[in-house]
């Protein structure tokens, strides 16, 4: 495992200021949010010209990358925590993975940012909004730069953060506070994990560099290694919306439709399989949390498949597709080394296309006067011609139309897949095969339903193109939806790139032919489309749900009873601890004491409000507390 | 009987608690022999050289091993450490408690504690510019007591100090310029069952001495070596733990805290909230470690508990709170249980990481929370300070920097990252964990992340929600709170950024003598 711990190498040249990428967006979210209302004016171009320049310090320092033998250089910031027996220094790691992850999350930081100018153009917010989006993006380049686990779990925590704020952004909506709340409570399971897992490290190796962890992983006992992993997963669950912590990711559509395509389906929601994609040295040394990490991926594709393809709120369907997709990544990444190069590669071809088909959703919200109800739309292939174009070749390039992205990429996995052998790679391949088909059928119903057909249109709705800062990024990444598979496989091998992580790519035996399986994915996927078109765009799409519906949908409509579920084993237990701590706390108190408390103090309403409790009753628990711990120890004694 | 020999006496170990509660002194004399009119300015002068000064000597001392006062005392690193801490956030308090410019009558203080509150003359003071001199010297002793404390190394002397420093205390909390029936029924609150918790501990101090023969930790620690722990002696130690855990604000001994915190004047309570829990931790860690700490395997069970049930409580209870004082009462509460999974952390016989981790911990906490309570002085409303949570909606409107301060600190007590509290949760869980607790940690940071919301309800509640009509206004402050406030800010920032100095000198001072 040694051949793929990255050596650090001292930095010199363009490399040395790598840190730019980070303190660049940084400084401009300061700025913006301490500078007040005297930055309203110009505060949105600051923070795009900021994530602009970032992307160009990442492309300098990756072009500077490719240049060096063993291509990973690593930067010593300073010292964080230095003493006796602790020291944690902030560093930055740049080799071929996080340099992908940097340019990627520059690149399309920066489209979105350009967008945002005229999606936000009319928002009270715009400053505070740009502020957030500039955080966002300085934490998630922390992430992936980071040479430890403890900075990864600084940045980690930032892009939370970072998240919530963004997502409670119009935070007169109930909903999207309730969205927030619920992305933060589910992100904070994962973070927990993620918390346990470099503590863990931390006790038994002394480090949490990855160059320290991933040397020393062999010398640990089987079991702790496989908690480790376990509970990178878990974290890795948390921020990638996988099962089962995948309810927050639909509900977090709340947020603006930027934040959406930046955070929700580009970059921050795959984290997690940065992480396990950069743990790769702890998982290769634990087949069992790697045999999980399969499952959930495998799992998690198919739940997001089949929600997606029930609900008629058109963020909703992509945040579906998003949760699907990331399963894929996950199933790759679980297979192994084999899968690695795949699952960045999808990782990569999926934030172009799947923000630009957020960014075409926001456009059409925009056009119809934000409303997200695909029953409500219809017929707008004519009013939003580059919307439409954009919007169609995004959903090629997501279904895996033969030579547009999705197709190189996915059809990689599948192949990976089943190339594991055995009963498991073919009921893992079957299941990507069968994601792939549900995929076309919910992407052609969500491109039936909005650009095709009569229009249902609410009254007073007057659809109408995007302002060109908009429709230009839309452009730019539909390029990006088109070539990116193609670039990353077949022109410039991405697994070549990332040899210095991830060790030479093997060239696998394939137990059935990639043409069999090309031609096998092409039929499903065609089955897909032409099912959606047999179900919805035959026919008229009423403006209203059907209410008589078979289980089936029932159940995918409720996103397979995630919220269910959370609600009956989480919340319910948590609400009754709550309940039963209150009354603990204020035991014997009850309306009449607080009234009489009121009338002792001379009328004083405030006092009775305020006070709960009389000193007897305070006196009493402190008594049982003092008899608790005395018996205790007398019982631990004897 | 021979004649009693004078115990010999070593002042400049002695020097921290000598400046202190020589200021004390003299600040009662200037009560008496000073004219009003110079005494506010001479008082703050004269607390503030007093708690100054105990800093500057404990930096002088600092590497001083040595038992004095026919080892009643002891002058050791764990001591100087916490003892300068106290120091500092006693001279944070006194800055806060001196701040004229926010109140309309020019002092959070009551002008005078024995008129009846609601009385015409009671009414009259209320609106006059008479200021209170009293708690400087009240605070002085109060922080004195609490030095004493962190340092005392006989069981009897640890409950002098106990009272040195309870007793100001509770008259601190019923001297509120507002909402006086508030403040008086918090102070006879914690008068009544601070009492209450004192008998505890003095009687767990009879059931040890009856054990072992000896109230002196040293001597505790051999009876126990040698003797084993008898009944007499475990149910002793349990109640003087009781004693302590309460200072501490500690679950299930913590319902005082809530309503004390909200009911004494904001100052005191940032008083309490900060230095208080220093001292508390300091006399516990040295009570377990010192005297038990060879039988560890009777006292850390029941830490353990009390660890889970803290943070359980506070952080499940700090959820359903809608005024920010009581809000921090229970974030307190919750801390306290951070604080003990360090001390469990410390291993047998005062070895690991536990000791440094704990000190460090106790430093990042009492200066965030001494700058969050410093803060809720400045907003206020007609009735004096507005800490009702629908009070902050859409505070950041009204003065962003306060939101952002708030923001800062809050987010800090939530352990987040580049914040002080991050460094610090990370030292107290790293050195339980090294103790093999995993259970106890793993409680922690579930308590942590369910803490961390409703710290954070309030920054959205602030950025987030447009301010009331009728809302509060911000107050401008004087220069004693803005110095205040920038000191904890900048220290949260830096202890979270570049902690290893402090880290360093915490783990430099982690060895008891005695």
């Amino acid at each position: 495992m040694n051949e793929v711990v990255p050596a650090s190498v001292p930095v010199d040249g363009l490399l040395s200021v790598a840190w730019l990428v980070i303190v660049l967006p940084l400084a401009g979210a300061a700025l913006l949010l301490l500078g007040g209302r005297r930055t309203d004016r110009w505060g949105h171009l600051l923070a795009t010209g900021t994530v602009v320049a970032a992307f160009a310090v990442a492309l300098a320092c990756t072009l500077a990358l490719t240049e060096r033998a063993g291509r990973t250089v690593s930067l010593d910031l300073f010292t964080f925590i230095d003493t006796g027996n602790l020291d944690v220094t902030a560093g930055l790691l740049f080799d071929p993975l996080s340099a992908v992850f940097a340019l990627l999350i520059t690149g399309v930081g920066a489209l979105i940012h350009v967008y945002s100018i005229g999606y936000m153009a009319h928002d009270p917010g715009r400053r505070r909004f740009f502020a957030y989006l500039n955080l966002f993006v300085a934490a998630m380049l922390l992430l992936v730069l980071g040479n430890s686990y403890v900075a990864l779990y600084v940045g980690w925590e930032g892009v939370g953060l970072a998240s919530y704020l963004l997502i409670a952004f119009w935070h007169t909506r109930p909903a999207a506070a309730t969205a927030a709340k619920k992305a933060f409570l589910m992100n904070r399971v994962g973070d927990v994990g993620l918390a346990l897992a470099i503590f863990l490290m931390f006790a038994q190796l002394g480090t949490t560099s990855y160059a320290g962890v991933f040397g020393s992983v062999g010398l640990l006992a089987g079991g702790t290694v496989t908690a480790i992993g376990l509970l990178l997963l878990l974290g890795a669950c948390g921020k990638s919306g996988q099962f089962p912590l995948q309810a927050w990711l639909p509900d977090a559509m709340e947020g603006p439709t930027p934040v959406s395509a930046l955070i929700h389906a580009a970059t921050m929601v795959t984290a997690g399989v940065y992480l396990i994609a950069r743990s790769a040295p702890v998982y290769d040394a634990t087949p069992t949390a790697r045999t999980v990490v399969l499952a959930v991926g495998a799992v998690t594709l198919l739940i997001g498949a089949i929600a997606g393809c029930a609900h008629d709120d058109i963020k909703k369907v992509l945040a579906y597709s998003t949760v699907s997709q990331i399963g894929y990544m996950f199933l790759a990444v679980g297979l192994g080394p084999v899968g690695y190069a795949a699952a960045i590669a999808h990782l990569l071809a999926h934030g172009f296309f799947k923000a630009g088909l957020f960014l075409g959703a926001g456009s059409v919200m925009h056009a119809m006067d934000d409303s997200v109800d695909m029953r409500r739309f219809g017929g707008l292939a004519r009013k939003l011609p580059i919307t439409f174009v954009t919007f169609g070749l995004g959903y090629l390039a997501l279904i895996g139309f033969p030579f547009l992205s999705g197709w190189w990429t996915k059809d990689a996995i599948i192949e990976v897949a089943l190339d594991r052998g055995g009963w498991s790679g073919w009921v893992l391949g079957g299941v990507a095969v069968l994601g792939a088909g549900l995929t076309a059928f919910y992407m052609t119903r969500l491109m039936l339903m909005t650009f095709f057909g009569r229009p249902r249109w609410e009254e007073g709705v007057h659809p109408h193109e995007a302002p060109a800062s908009m429709t230009a990024p839309m452009v730019l990444l539909a390029f990006g939806s088109v070539a990116a598979g193609f670039l990353l496989v077949a022109a410039f091998p991405l697994s070549g790139w990332l040899e210095p992580v991830f060790g030479e790519p093997e060239e696998a035996a394939h137990l059935v032919s990639p043409l069999v399986v090309s031609i096998v994915v092409t039929v499903v996927v065609a089955l897909g489309a032409l099912t959606a078109w047999l179900f919805v765009g035959r026919r008229e799409v009423p403006t209203t749900a059907p209410a008589r519906v078979s289980p089936v949908v029932t159940a995918a409509r409720r996103g397979l009873y995630a919220d269910t579920i959370n609600e009956s084993l989480v919340m319910r237990p948590g609400v009754w601890l709550t309940r039963a701590l209150v009354w603990l706390d204020a035991r014997g108190v009850d309306g009449a004491v607080n009234g009489a408390a009121a009338a002792l103090g001379g009328g004083s309403a405030r006092l009775g409000r305020a006070q709960t409790g009389f000193v007897r009753s305070y006196a009493l628990g402190i008594l049982g507390g003092a008899v608790l711990v005395a018996g205790a120890l007398v019982a631990v004694t004897a | 009987m021979g004649a009693i020999e004078a115990p010999d006496l070593s002042y400049a170990a002695l020097a921290p608690l000598l400046f202190v509660f020589g200021a004390a002194c003299v600040g009662v004399l200037v009560e008496a022999f000073t004219p009003r009119s110079v005494r506010h300015p001479v008082q703050v002068t004269i607390a503030l050289v007093g708690t100054i000064g105990a800093f500057v000597a404990t930096l002088l001392l600092a590497g001083t091993e040595e038992v004095t006062a026919a080892g009643a005392l002891a002058v050791d690193g764990p001591a100087l450490f916490l003892q300068g801490t106290i120091a500092i956030l006693g001279a944070l308090s006194v800055l806060l408690f001196s701040e004229r410019a926010l109140d309309p009558a020019r002092s959070a203080f009551v002008a005078a504690a024995a008129v009846p509150a609601g009385s015409v003359r009671d009414r009259e003071l209320a609106t006059s510019e008479r200021v209170q001199t009293e708690v400087y010297p009240l605070a002085t002793f109060a922080i004195g007591g609490m030095m004493l404390f962190t340092a005392a190394n006989d069981l009897l002397l640890m409950f002098v100090a106990l009272e040195v420093l309870s007793l100001p205390l509770y008259l601190l909390s019923g001297l509120a310029r507002r909402r006086r029936l508030l403040s008086q029924e918090a102070a006879v609150k914690y008068f009544l069952l601070g009492a209450f918790a004192s008998a505890f501990f003095l009687y767990g101090l009879a059931l040890v001495y009856g054990a072992t023969g000896s109230v002196r930790l040293s001597d505790v620690r051999v009876a126990v070596v040698t003797e084993g722990g008898s009944a007499l002696m475990v149910i002793g130690l349990g109640l003087l733990v009781v004693g302590l855990m309460f200072k501490a604000s500690v679950a299930p001994f913590h319902s005082w805290t809530p309503d004390v915190y909200q009911g004494a004047p904001t100052a005191v309570t940032a008083f309490m909230a900060a230095a208080t829990k220093v001292a508390a931790f300091g006399a516990v860690l040295r009570l377990l470690y010192v005297a038990f700490g060879t039988a560890d395997w009777t006292w850390r069970p029941l830490v353990y508990a009390l660890a889970i049930a803290s943070m359980v409580v506070g952080a499940v209870l700090g959820l359903t709170q809608t005024d920010v004082k009581r809000m921090l009462a229970y974030s307190s509460i919750a801390h306290a249980g951070f604080l003990l999974t360090g001390v469990i952390g410390l291993g047998p016989d005062g070895t690991g990481y536990g000791l440094a981790a704990t000190m460090f911990y106790l430093v990042t906490y009492g200066l965030t929370t001494l700058g969050a309570f410093g803060l809720l002085t400045l907003v206020r409303d007609g009735d004096g300070e507005a800490t009702h949570l629908s009070q902050w909606a859409g505070l950041a409107q009204r003065s962003p920097l306060v939101a952002a301060l708030m923001s800062f600190f809050l987010l800090a007590l939530a352990g987040i990252p580049l914040t002080s509290g991050f460094t610090g949760k990370f030292a107290v869980f790293r050195a339980a964990i090294e103790a093999g607790a995993w259970p106890l940690v793993v409680t922690a940071l579930v308590a942590s992340a369910i803490a961390a919301f409703f710290y954070l309800r309030v920054v959205v509640l602030m950025y987030f929600s447009d301010p009331a009509p009728d809302g509060p206004t911000v107050g401008v402050p004087g220069l004693p709170t803005t110095i205040v406030l920038a000191v904890t800010a900048a220290a949260t920032l830096v202890l979270g950024v570049l902690p290893g100095a402090v880290l360093e000198l915490a783990e430099s001072a982690a060895v008891f003598v005695g």
